[in-house]
């Protein structure tokens, strides 16, 4: 079984965000960059079904520049067999499709599995473009992921509760907790994480569909008013009265 | 040319982000000059879909295709496309759901047409451009992008466009077919499990929301966030410490690798407000927090709080609710 596991590179959950002055782009200065929390499942998802799959391999994918070799070294620490790097910036969801499902393709991939969605772009699309670039199924978002042979018995989160779902390989999924515990490199994964392959490719396929014309901040909230405890009840008159959102 | 609505339904219902999805589709189509559709999915009745009328939809198309009451992912997506095709659709409006991203994600492949997820407001589409403003950095940011191309898709998010209610005005519905078949039902789900929601209400649709932290002491205490919840007829949420230890289960935890929630009222009781938490509810309207430690972060995002223990708090506040009804 290949699996393919695709991340991408984002601002740590704790970052403060801004923009540069012209509001065009992110203000990376100072910021440290993860492994997309979301994507942490899938990777370790796959490693998990490999270690259960004799013969099986993982390997990571990643649309970006080569700032974001750390992250894709502490994919292959945490257990990924080798890594592809496409070598552009991601600039939108349709753009980095088309360059997953070329790889997918080429490289003959039963399992493409990826986060739910990016914490910085929150798209949401990747999945489903992969899929349908490839005419293949897409399971998104996916809670659950077991394997026999080649069916995938899946459950896929919606609206108020889940679905059970059968596909068999090759197919795409987004991925989500509870799927697994995300695992973290350890000494060993560190050492050996440098030897591993790392080819770096270059970007095929059409221009971008949209394009970010400007960043802004949600406006500033205008400061907390405190209510005394002994007398909560007050509470509900101004969520009434004042705010009227009850 | 038209502007396509995707209509969601369960139960014979329109869902909530449905009708809104609805009343954003309309006044996009008055911007453009032209009329908004439907497609439904999902079951439905013919009563409810004639009532889109009131969000400002002339014509409803239904599939009573028995298959499709169920989410099937290409199923959906050929109807979808199918109707697109049909009205000369140049823009698909549907809602920020995990059906819409599904299906709307396949769509936007199928019909070359630039994707917008996660849209707040209504476009801007002065200047021959198409822009439109979304939700991005997790709630911590919005950005402007441009759409290019013949073709758009949208997914507003849920609870950014109030739904109207033009009453008396009805939906033309007539029939429709994408002449589906079996192979377009090959991922259908083979089983479909329905959670019991507190009071009936969906977290990602809730317009009230009642969340709980590890403030809270353990799960025996949920009665005081259910009480509360139930008398104001909002929906229960946690934190994610909370169902990490199985306090309460996974498909209530709201925050950066959560649900992310957008309600007119966000009342957080003992949760200090962790940056990704707030990533997860930074988008409500109004936000309360009861903690008893006055420096607990949350309260820096809060409009009101209360500095006290939500032991004391929580009934002093259900009561509160139940005087007003």
């Amino acid at each position: 079984m290949k699996f393919l596991v695709c991340i991408s590179n984002v601002p740590d959950t704790t970052t403060k965000i801004a923009f540069t002055p012209d509001n065009k782009e992110f203000n990376k200065a100072g910021v440290q960059f993860v492994i997309n929390p979301w994507d942490e499942y899938a990777l370790t998802r796959a490693i998990e079904l490999k270690e259960a799959n004799a013969g099986s391999t993982v390997t990571v994918l990643n649309v970006g520049e080569a700032d974001t070799e750390p992250n894709i070294r502490k994919a292959l620490a945490i257990g990924a067999d080798d890594a592809i790097r496409v070598n552009a910036a991601p600039t939108d969801a349709f753009f980095v499709s088309q360059q997953i499902a070329a790889i997918a393709k080429e490289g003959s991939y039963d399992v493409i599995l990826m986060g739910k969605e990016s914490i910085d772009y929150n798209g949401f699309q990747v999945h489903g473009m992969v899929g349908e670039l490839l005419g293949i199924p897409t399971v998104a978002p996916a809670m659950k992921l077991d394997m026999s042979g080649n069916a995938a018995t899946l459950e896929r989160e919606i609206e108020g509760g889940k679905e059970i779902v059968q596909v068999n390989t090759p197919f795409v999924a987004s991925c989500q907790q509870p799927m697994c515990e995300p695992r973290i490199p350890n000494m060993r994964g560190i050492m050996t994480a440098r030897t591993k392959p790392l080819k770096v490719v270059p970007a095929i396929g059409d221009a971008p569909r949209t394009q970010v014309a400007e960043f802004a901040l949600p406006p500033k909230k205008q400061g907390v008013k405190l209510i005394d405890a002994a007398n909560a009840g007050e509470l509900i008159k101004l969520l009434r009265n004042e705010a009227k959102v009850i | 040319m038209s502007v396509l609505v995707v209509v969601e339904c369960d139960k014979g219902e329109v869902k909530k982000s449905s009708l809104e999805v609805a009343t954003y589709g309309a006044q996009v189509a008055a911007q453009l000059g032209t009329s908004a559709t439907a497609i439904a999915v999902g079951e439905a009745t013919e009563a409810n879909l004639a009532k889109l009328g009131e969000q400002g939809i002339s014509k409803v198309l239904y599939d009573n295709e028995p298959r499709l009451k169920d989410f099937v992912n290409n199923a959906y997506t050929k109807l979808i496309a199918t109707a697109a095709q049909q009205e000369d659709a140049k823009v698909i409006v549907l809602a920020n759901s995990n059906i819409g991203a599904a299906v709307g994600s396949r769509l936007s492949v199928r019909l070359q047409a630039a994707l917008a997820t996660n849209v707040v407001e209504l476009p801007k589409t002065d200047g021959g451009q198409f822009v439109v403003k979304r939700g991005a950095f997790s709630g911590k940011a919005f950005s402007d992008v441009v759409l290019s191309g013949d073709r758009k898709i949208i997914a507003v998010k849920k609870n950014s466009i109030e739904a109207q209610h033009e009453a008396g005005k009805t939906a033309e519905v007539a029939a429709f077919s994408a002449q589906l078949g079996d192979a377009d039902f090959a991922d259908a789900p083979k089983q479909v499990v329905m959670q019991d929601q507190a009071g009936g209400i969906l977290l990602p649709e809730a317009s009230l929301v009642v969340s709980g932290g590890r403030g809270m002491k353990g799960p025996e205490n949920w009665n005081l966030i259910e009480d509360l919840a139930k008398a104001l007829g909002a929906a229960t949420a946690c934190s994610k410490p909370v169902s990490d230890v199985d306090w309460r289960p996974h498909h209530e935890h709201v925050g950066q690798t959560g649900i992310t929630v957008s309600p007119n009222l966000y009342i957080a009781c003992g949760i200090s407000g962790a940056i990704q938490h707030l990533a997860g509810v930074n988008s409500s309207k109004v936000i309360v927090v009861i903690n008893k430690d006055p420096e607990a972060p949350f309260f820096k995002a809060a409009d009101y709080g209360i500095v006290g223990d939500v032991f004391e708090v929580l009934p002093k506040l259900t009561a509160a609710v139940k005087e007003l009804s």
